[in-house]
This record gives C-alpha cells, structure tokens and sequence, in this order.
C-alpha cells in the first residue's frame, strides 16, 4: 500500500505527457473553423462607446470580403499585432473588430491610446457572439467574404508572413469571386 | 572568426558534457576515484568552452557582424550598445546559450566547491548534471545553433523587437534563468539521492543553499517581469496569466514549497521523500516552461521561437528526464529511511499544510494553462480560460495560505498545543481585527473584501514583528533585549522578512484590485483636467527623437499634493522594424503611482489622453523584493554557509554570487 504512494507521481506524469504529446502534434494556430464556408452567425452588437450608434452586426458583412478580427483590452498578443492592423488599414483592407470578453470602455480607451484600425466595432463584454464564432482566444481573425460566410479563420496575432502568404491571396482571390 | 570559435566550443562542450554523464556515474558504482576525478574535470572543462561559446556570441552581437544569421536578425547598427548584449539572449538560440551557460556554471561550481560532499554523492550528482548539460548542448546544436553564417552578408541587420529594448528586460531572462537552471541542482541532487539509496544531513545542508539562490533569482526575475508588462504593455495590468507568465510561477510556487519541506529536512530530518519529489517537480516544471516558450502548443506574447520539431526534442526531453527520475522515485524512495515523527500541531506539520497548499496552487495554475491543449485532445475542443478562471480558483487556494503562514515559524517543532500558539499571536490577532474592523468603517460595506484582503497583510507584517519581539523577549521580565537583538542570528530576521514582504505583495495587489481609478479625455496644450486630486496640465505636444525612434511627445505638469512635476508621456516609431510602442508617463510614490499615456493625435493639435491612478501598485513589486531580501539573509547567515562551498578561504563571503 505505502508503495503504491510513490508510484502515484510517474502515473501521472505519463498521463500529462501523454496529453502534451498529442497536443504537440496539433497546431494551434491552425484551426478549422466549424463555421468554414458556413454563413456567420446572426448577431447585432452595439459599439464601444455610447456615441457609437453603428455598432457591429451580420448584416454588415455583404459586399466584398472583410477581415473580422477578435480582440480584447487584455489581450496582450493583440499588442503585438495591433501596428500589423493598422499597416493594412492604411492599405486600404476592410477590418471589423470584435471587442471580445472585455468591457467596452476598456476597448474604447485601448484603442484611443494605440489606434483604431477598424471600420466598424461590435462590443461582446460576455462573449455570447464569441461563442458562436467559437472564438478560442484573442487575437483571432476571421476572413468572411462577400455573401457574409466564413471562409477561413487564424489564430494568434497577423504576423507579416500570415499576412503575405495566407491572408492577402485569399482576400484578393475573394475579391475576383464577387 | 568568432563564429566558429563558438561553434567549436560548443561542440566540445556537447562532448565534454556527455563524458561527465557517464565517466562519473560509472565511478562512483566501481568505487574507481579517477573516473569519479574525470567528472569533475569535464564539468569545468565544460564550463570553460560554454563560457568561451557565450562570449563569442556576445562578441557578434558587439562588433555587429551581420554575416551571424542570429545577430542579423536581431540587432541594427542604430541599436544602442546595451540593447546590444541584450540581444545576445534576446533570440531562441542566444536564450538557450544562455540556458546551456548557466547550468554549465552550475555544474562546474559543483564540481569546483563540492569537494567537502562525499565523493560518491558528489560524482553522482555531476553525473545527472553533465546529462542535462548534454541534452541542452544537443538542443542548441542540433534544433537551434547559434551560429549558423548568412550569406550574401546584409549590410544591416533587422532590430531586436522594440518592446523587448527596455532596461527590464536586459535583467529579466538572466534571472529567470538562473532560477530555472539553478533548481537543476536540486534535481541531480534528488536523483543522485535515490540512486544512492540514502539522504542524510549533509544532503540536505547542501541542498537548500542552491534551492533558495535559485528562489530568490527567480523571486526578482519575476517581479521585473511583472513590472515590465506594467510600464511597456500599457495600462497598468501587472499580471496576465499569459501561458508563459504562468510557466515561471508555477516552479516559483513548487520551489518555495521545496524551500520550506528542505528546510524540515535539514533542522528535522523528516519528509524526506517529500522533499525528493518536490526537487524533482520543481526542475520539471522548469523545464516545462522552456518547452512552453518553445513548442507552439499554446499561442503566447512571448512566444518568439514557435516551432513544434523545437517543442519535440524538449517534450521528448522531459519525458526522459522526469520520467526516469520519478521512475526512480518510485522504485527506490519506498526503501528509503522515514523521518523524524511529528504531531499533527508542530512546525512540521505547518510547513507540510502549507506545502500542500501551495502544491494546490501549482496545480491550478498548471490545469488552467494546459486546459486547452487537454480539451483539445480528449475531445476536440477548442476552448480558452482566462483571468475569471484565476480569480475563482487560484485566489480562494492562496487566501487561507496567506492566513497560515503567520503561524508557521510561531510553531514549534515536534509538538505544541493550539492554546499556546493563540497565545503568541494574540497581539496579532488583536492588531488584524482592528484593522479588519477599521477598514470596514473606513472603505464601506461595498469594500469589505477591499478591508478584508489589507488586514490580511496586516497580519503577515503583524506576525513577522511579533516573530521577531518574541525572539528579543520584549515583554519578558528580565530579558536582556540588546543583547538578543544583536545575537539573533539572520537565518531567523529572513523568516520575519520574507514573510512581511508577502504582506507587503498582499496590501498592494488588494489595493490595485480595488482602488484603481482610471479616466480618457482629450487635451489640448495648455489645457488643464482635474484628475486624482491633482491638476494635470498638458504643457506641449511635439517630436523627438532617439537613437533608433522617433517620437510623439506629450509633457504634462502636475500640481497639487506637494511639489509641482513634469511628466513625460511618448509613442515611439521604430522605423526598421516599423514597430510602435508607446512609453507611458509614471511617477511613482510611496501610496501609488500617476500613469499617463497618449493615444493618437487627435484633430485640433490635440490628443487622446488616459490617466490612471494606481493605489499601492509600486508595493506589489516591492514585497517581492523584499521577499528575495529575505532569501538573501537565509543565504547570508552563518550556519546555512557552513554547507556551501566556501571553505577556510573566504569566511566573508555567501559562496556563489549571490546569484
């Protein structure tokens, strides 16, 4: 019985190995959407602050391909990626920001201090609209084309390869389907 | 040519370092003195070619030559000097060099300072080390090599990420690392342990020295980083949970629980193999936040080398090492002799509660970080946790282990009786209920966790004084209270120390977390808010310039509250790497710190400004160092140095630099 004690520890660990181990083999950063080629879920948030009228709902996505990006206040790699938006913003590219899990005066004032890059901004301080996205973290952005479905999603920060390499080819061949 | 000095002493290294893995280890079993002699000579061996690969490196980064792949990819003629060595471990590769230097140094202080243990204990514990060392060498050479050449040569190279040219974070991966790598002694001495078959005085003497160097480097490592996430992230959070802020407190949480079970081991001779199972996790854990960093498993801010072949080798690593020594625990810790008996009130079996709290904690921590790679595996899941998760299960864990630490050290040993240790504290527990019921008054019934959470670290200074009155005998008749304040010996003031320092940490995170205030407006020159009690004047907006940036300048006056000061408040553009960063304005005080920061010019010539005002803030790093100071003490005093490596030669000195 005492020795069974000490065998407690080796268990476990294999077990959490185990779990890392296949974890390991997942990228993270490569998540297939549920949503893939699915229309987005209906949602209409309201924005940020109360002057903020517009808000962020479904049907602002018709019309040409948009970039749908999830961030939050304490998101710390949205740091990282936010001079990233901002560059494609002044290139001309559409971004919708999803204000995720996060007090919408705390998004207001975090862009205030850094820069807006998006077009329009819906607020989700409960992540109801996350959930449905399926949202796993922030930052995270969708590309949603032009009849408003998802066609591919990113997790983790826009880094200058992701954009050149995945994101602008998709959204300029997106651009020629419409 | 110094590239491949470098990459020759690397290679070296490697080697040397798998002859100190076998050489010894096969001594020590035959009894032959010179294979056991040979591990101590490739462990400095060893030392010296790692040394030499790290001043190569360092050397690149200096002159800049650019034909280094690394130094190209992270440093720029503009860069400034510090940034440069910085640098130096500011990548995947120059950090694990700088990993591989540490525990290299380690290894050959062992080898060097280890000549009063007992030779075989000795050759054994080199053993484990030189295979660590091998393994870290294989990762660098292999996966990560430092040196590889670029050609064509570029004429300049692409900058060290501008949020990471700060003077915090020159300091911050050395420290870490030197906790990480430092409770690699722990480790070999645990796994030497169980290979001998035995522990005893003397093990545990040696053991605790190198456990509380590595706490206390690890203690301010993540401290600074806390503080740098304060001032260059922006808006005042100290804490994130980030993955890999996580990954440096859990070996904190389980070192400072082997702190403690050491201690009991070296004064008591009891929870020995307890003591040999926390070594070994405490290193895993360790290792496990490097493969964090690096595996791409879960997706970080610190994330900058994000490649699962990388997470492999280490994963695989882990396996091997943790595996074989909890393995090895299981086999030979059940024959291993049991401890000294303690009742269930004594200081042992304080020390064991608060060891199982703290284990709790670990494994909060640990769960919440790993919870999305195990959903995703058990069912496909992708899921997220964040702060909520912290709040609703780390602080209720954290809480009642703040309340016992105050009776720990008031325990005594062996036996005692809960009516005697009440009695001890009662000058504490009169002191919290004041402040308890002060507080309540004070701050309102709305705040009444606010008044709760500061008479808790109220009570941990409370009942460090009175650990330290009680020691003088003041209150006594007829003690002599000069002649026992000169005579209490450090090891004692560091208990008293470290354990006010938490009540310290503990005040200012309460007062974060309730009093923060926080406002956005937008200014022009000249205009002037009211904000915090204090008038705050936008003097005048403008350019500057850096040695590698250019900046938005914001220059505030503040009045009010005593002397009028200017403050400075920057958004700084990094033109090669086309990186902004914003420089917040803080004036920090002793009962919280003025935080300004400057958004996007608005129109007009004006700006978006946002004020903060957070209470009490610069304490929580404070309790930190004061805790580290503690640790220094223990370190310091006479009878922890008697194990350590000093011999005749330098009484003054505690051994290792103080780490």
């Amino acid at each position: 019985m005492r020795r069974l004690a000490f065998i407690v520890p080796i268990v476990l660990f294999l077990m959490v190995a185990a779990a890392l181990g296949l974890g390991l083999r997942r990228d993270p950063s490569i998540l297939p959407s549920m949503l893939i080629d699915r229309p987005i879920p209906t949602f209409d948030l309201p924005g940020l602050t109360p002057e903020d009228t517009v808000g962020l709902a479904s049907s602002d996505f018709t019309g040409k391909p948009v970039l749908l990006n999830v961030f939050a206040s304490w998101c710390v790699a949205c740091v990282i990626e936010h001079p990233m938006l901002l560059r494609l913003q002044s290139q001309g590219v559409t971004i919708h920001g999803l204000d995720w899990k996060d007090e919408p005066a705390d998004g207001a004032a975090w862009l205030a201090q850094r820069g807006n890059p998006y077009t329009l901004i819906g607020s989700d301080p409960r992540g109801r609209t996350g959930i449905d996205f399926g949202v796993t973290g922030a930052p995270e952005t969708f590309v949603i084309d032009g009849h408003g479905r998802v066609r591919y999603r990113h997790v983790g920060p826009i880094t200058p390869e992701v954009w050149t390499e995945t994101l602008q080819p998709m959204l300029a061949r997106l651009d020629n389907e419409t | 040519m110094s590239a491949e000095i470098g990459q020759l002493a690397l290679i070296l290294a490697f080697m040397l370092g798998l002859v100190q893995g076998v050489a010894p280890l096969l001594g020590a079993h035959r009894g032959d003195r010179v294979l056991m002699s040979l591990g101590r000579a490739s462990a400095l061996l060893q030392m010296a070619f790692v040394v030499l690969a790290f001043a190569a490196l360092a050397t690149a980064y200096v002159t800049m030559d650019f034909s280094v792949e690394l130094v190209a990819k992270h440093s720029h003629s503009t860069q400034p000097l510090p940034y440069r060595i910085a640098a130096t471990w500011g990548s995947h590769e120059g950090s694990m060099l700088l990993w591989v230097l540490i525990l290299a140094l380690h290894g050959g202080a062992i080898a060097f300072f280890g000549r009063t243990l007992r030779e075989t204990l000795q050759a054994r514990v080199l053993a484990v080390q030189g295979m660590l060392s091998a393994a870290f060498l294989g990762f660098c050479l292999f996966t990560s090599n430092p040196f590889s050449r670029l050609n064509p040569i570029p004429l300049d190279g692409t900058e060290l990420n501008p949020l990471l040219q700060d003077p915090g974070l020159v300091m911050h991966p050395p420290l870490l690392y030197l906790g990480y790598v430092g409770f690699s002694v722990a480790f070999s001495f645990a796994v030497a342990a169980l290979i001998e078959g035995r522990v005893d005085a003397a093990w545990a003497r040696w053991v605790r020295p190198w456990v509380l160097s590595a706490w206390i480097s690890l203690t301010v490592g993540i401290a600074l980083g806390s503080w740098w996430a304060y001032y260059e992230l922006g808006w005042g959070g100290w804490w994130f949970w980030d993955p890999v802020e996580n990954a440096s407190l859990m070996p904190w949480l389980m070192g400072t629980a082997l702190l403690h079970s050491a201690l009991v081991l070296e004064k008591r001779g009891a929870l020995i193999s307890w003591t040999i199972l926390l070594a070994i996790l405490t290193f895993s854990l360790s290792m496990i936040g490097t493969f964090l960093v690096r595996s791409g498993v879960l997706t970080s801010v610190h994330a900058f080398a994000v490649d699962p072949e990388r997470g492999a080798y280490i994963l695989v690593f882990i396996l091997i090492a943790t595996g074989s020594a909890l393995g090895l625990y299981a086999w030979r810790a059940p024959a291993m002799r049991t401890g000294a008996l303690f009742s269930p009130l004594s200081r042992e079996a304080g020390i064991t509660v608060n060891n199982l709290f703290l284990l709790a904690a670990t494994a909060t921590v640990f769960l919440g970080t790993f919870y999305p790679v195990f959903i995703d595996v058990l069912n496909g899941d992708k899921i997220s946790v964040g702060p909520p998760y912290y709040a609703m299960t780390f602080a209720p864990l954290f809480v009642p282990l703040l309340v016992l630490v105050a009776f720990g050290p008031l325990l005594n040993w062996k036996r005692d009786t809960a009516r005697a240790v009440l009695m001890r504290l009662r000058w504490p527990i009169a002191v919290t209920t004041v402040a308890a019921g002060v507080g309540i008054v004070a701050f309102g019934i709305a705040k009444v966790g606010a008044a709760l959470g500061i008479a808790l670290g109220v009570w941990l200074i409370a009942a460090a004084f009175m650990l330290l009155a009680r020691r003088w005998g003041i209150g006594r008749k007829g003690a002599e209270t000069g002649r026992l304040i000169r005579t209490t010996p450090l090891a004692f003031w560091a208990v008293a120390v470290a354990h006010a320092g938490l009540g310290v940490t503990t005040i200012g995170v309460t007062a974060m977390t309730a009093w923060t205030v926080s406002e956005v407006v937008t200014m022009v020159p000249g205009q002037t808010i009211e904000f915090a009690g204090r008038r705050v004047t936008l003097d005048a907006l403008g350019p500057g310039t850096g040695p590698n940036y250019q900046a938005d300048q914001a220059r505030f006056r503040i009045e009010g509250g005593g002397q009028p000061f200017l403050m400075l408040s920057e958004k700084r553009f990094y033109p090669s790497s086309q990186t902004q960063t914003t420089e917040a304005g803080i004036r920090g005080e002793a009962m919280g710190n003025l935080y300004i920061s400057v958004g996007e010019s608005a129109t007009l010539g004006g700006a978006t400004v946002r004020l903060w005002w957070h209470p009490l803030v610069g304490w929580i790093w404070g309790g930190a160092l004061i805790m580290a100071f503690g640790g220094v003490l223990s370190l310091s005093d006479r009878r922890t140095r008697l194990g350590m490596p000093v011999r005749k030669a330098a009484p003054a000195k505690a051994g290792r630099a103080a780490a």
